[in-house]
């Protein structure tokens, strides 16, 4: 049988995206001033916050990995405030609509998950692959995922690869010129700067292989993640906020 | 009737857009503004999809809502929020390409005429057309 991660571990994943963006809100933001209007740092850590703040509440219960999504993907739309709201509470929303995702997902449900996503990205912000967005990210890392599940490899080698595929897309995106957002008025001045957005999709990833490539959670009742400790979930130095 | 929603990433110019559009319109037509993003209790630049939705749902009729908006993530948050209205609201609403001051003072004008939706929005686009001054080429006032 395929191996399944648990909603417990998605949730963990969300809440390690959400503290590295936390974390990063500073370098987000010096990548935005080269070329954007310097407000990707300080938008998508206010709506991380948001994430966190909703996720570590014990009063709230996911059901299922649909409604997990759904309530990022609202909490983000509503906080985020930038074109990265709507971009990413797309992501999240369509996601949260692929099927057969219950309250654990195989290695084909998540990859259809990120598709899903994906698509609804490229939908909303019209932006393909080397126009110096989020998609340069996203897009080669969901290929990776979508190859990997092909070659029936196992979570750790998918994330892994897609990590690796992000993380080469998002470096690549110094070398084009912006053809999205205010930094596309640049133009060839738009050379030579990584973008924010490509580096904030980079890091779903990152955090996707510390919190999902072992079946075995980090020390979280996968069934009942809503009754999990949210001291349990590795944070960044000194940005945990006392949510509790 | 149709109504009408002004969004904005600052609070201060949708706000404004409704007093000079309603001033326009007599108070004859509903409109709403989404400007700015509340963080915190402060209202900040940027754009609020949430905001969008509920401004929709205030000036609502079966006539339909025109959206006037500024650029980058309004439009954005805009399709979203259509998105995340019910099938037969969503049917009944269009995002204007209309530049946002100008679109939204002929929108009220003729949307206080009683212009439906394709017809009110026609005529706010225009207004991207709309020349301001005639301009002086060798001193001379150039005809048109």
């Amino acid at each position: 049988m395929a191996q399944e991660i648990t909603l417990g571990q998605l949730r963990n994943w969300l809440i390690l995206y959400a503290d590295r963006i936390i974390a990063e809100e500073e370098q987000l933001t010096r990548l935005d001033t080269a070329i954007g209007d310097a407000d990707h740092g300080v938008n998508m850590r206010r709506g991380m916050e948001k994430v966190r703040e909703r996720l570590l509440d014990p009063e709230n219960h996911y059901a299922d990995v649909g409604t997990l999504f759904r309530s990022v993907a609202m909490t983000l739309i509503s906080a985020v405030g930038g074109a990265a709201g709507p971009l990413y509470g797309t992501f999240f929303l369509r996601a949260a609509t692929s099927p057969n995702s219950g309250s654990r997902v195989d290695l084909s449900q998540f990859t259809r998950m990120l598709r899903f996503g994906l698509d609804g990205l490229q939908q909303r912000g019209k932006a393909y692959v080397d126009d110096k967005t989020m998609v340069d990210a996203i897009q080669p890392a969901v290929e990776a995922m979508e190859a990997a599940l092909a070659s029936q490899q196992s979570w750790a080698v998918a994330l892994a690869a897609a990590k690796q595929a992000a993380r080469l897309g998002m470096e690549h995106t110094i070398e084009i010129r912006a053809n999205k957002g205010r930094a596309s008025y640049l133009g060839d001045r738009s050379i030579g700067h990584q973008d924010p957005g490509a580096t904030s999709a980079y890091l779903l990833f990152e955090t996707a292989v510390a919190a999902l490539s072992t079946s075995a959670p980090l020390k979280v009742n996968g069934q009942e993640p809503a009754a999990a400790s949210p001291r349990s979930v590795p944070t960044q130095a000194g940005k945990q906020k006392n949510t509790d | 009737m149709i109504g009408l929603v002004f969004v904005s990433h600052s609070r201060l110019i949708a706000d404004g857009l409704c007093q000079l559009a309603d001033q326009m319109a007599s108070g004859a037509v509903k409109m709403a503004s989404a400007g700015g993003l509340l963080d915190e209790e402060r209202y900040t630049l940027g754009t609020d999809t949430l905001r969008i939705v509920d401004a929709i749902e205030r000036v609502w009729s079966e006539d339909g809502v025109l959206l006037l908006v500024d650029m980058g993530s309004a439009v954005l948050s805009a399709e979203m929020a259509l998105e995340l209205l019910p099938d037969e609201k969503r049917s009944r609403c269009t995002i204007s390409n209309a530049p946002l001051v100008e679109g939204a003072i002929v929108a009220a004008l003729h949307a206080g005429m009683g212009g439906t939706l394709a017809e009110v929005n026609a005529a706010a686009e225009e207004a991207l057309h709309a020349r301001k001054v005639d301009r002086m080429v060798g001193g001379v006032k150039r005809e048109t």
